[in-house]
């Protein structure tokens, strides 16, 4: 059984983090946006499991384990959100969508 | 396993880069499963089925079945395709995409210097993971834990049904 260096795992989270910020920063899309979110936490939650599985340790899952519970938290939270200011507004732009009143 | 991380995680990255630039949000939402089933393939590779049976229930069950109920009800159709078509301007995601990219290039070239050592493989299952959440991280499965409730409260809040005098 052959073995993978730990920075080639932080390597692929690395991309995957950037990808998301990128997709965060550049859709005007409110779902977009939610999904991009969902990819940041993924690409943590990777970087947690492969900096514990260096060790040999469950410390890392741990946290993964918490990160999944915030991204779920957030996203529950976030879709609630989106489809009552969806209702009242009639849009997913994010540029609208930013005034929260009026 | 060597193969099999490596094309595993070649396809995290491609399906990952069509989630970010899709304009379909159901073929966006259905390469972000593609994604995390890689990611979860590679927890697995990394000796975590634990994790990677969460990522698979949790992750591209839970969570994305959420999103995909909610765009069900936003009803999203072709004109929807076509105003993201407008709205992804190369003058908008250029400057995002470049200072990614340029944070992305340093972050590589750190990672590159190596040193890190190597992910054997061993397996550290769901007992262990047990054994460390409820002993050592005690607290913090109980902040998890009101994290959760205050994310069901907030979206029962926000879910309901408005009354008119509410407004």
């Amino acid at each position: 059984m052959t073995t993978i260096p730990l920075e080639h795992a932080l390597m692929l989270a690395a991309i995957l983090f950037a990808l998301g910020v990128a997709g965060v920063l550049m859709r005007r899309n409110i779902v977009f946006v939610l999904m991009s979110l969902e990819i940041v936490l993924n690409a943590t939650g990777l970087a947690f499991v492969a900096a514990g599985m260096r060790w040999g340790e469950p410390d890392g899952q741990v946290m993964f384990v918490f990160v999944l519970t915030l991204a779920a938290a957030e996203v529950t939270v976030a879709l609630a959100l989106m489809l009552q200011a969806v209702k009242h507004y009639g849009t997913l732009d994010l540029d609208i969508l930013r005034r929260m009143r009026n | 396993m060597t193969v099999v991380f490596y094309s595993t995680a070649v396809i995290a990255i491609l399906a990952t880069l069509l989630v970010v630039t899709g304009r379909h949000a159901v073929h966006a939402l259905l390469y972000l499963v593609v994604s995390l089933f890689a990611v979860a393939v590679l927890f697995y590779l990394m000796g975590a089925p634990f994790a990677a049976a969460l990522e698979i229930i949790i992750y591209a069950g839970a969570i994305m079945v959420l999103f995909v109920f909610v765009i069900m009800m936003l009803n999203l159709g072709r004109a929807d395709m076509e105003q993201e078509e407008r709205w992804l301007a190369p003058t908008t995601w250029l400057g995002p995409a470049v200072l990614s990219a340029v944070l992305l290039g340093q972050w590589l070239w750190v990672l590159r210097q190596g040193g890190g050592g190597d992910i054997t493989g061993e397996i550290v299952g769901a007992r262990e993971l047990g054994i460390a959440l409820f002993s050592q991280y005690l607290l913090a499965v109980e902040m998890a834990g009101l994290l959760l409730l205050a994310a069901l409260v907030g979206a029962f809040h926000l879910g309901r049904k408005r009354r008119e005098d509410d407004e």
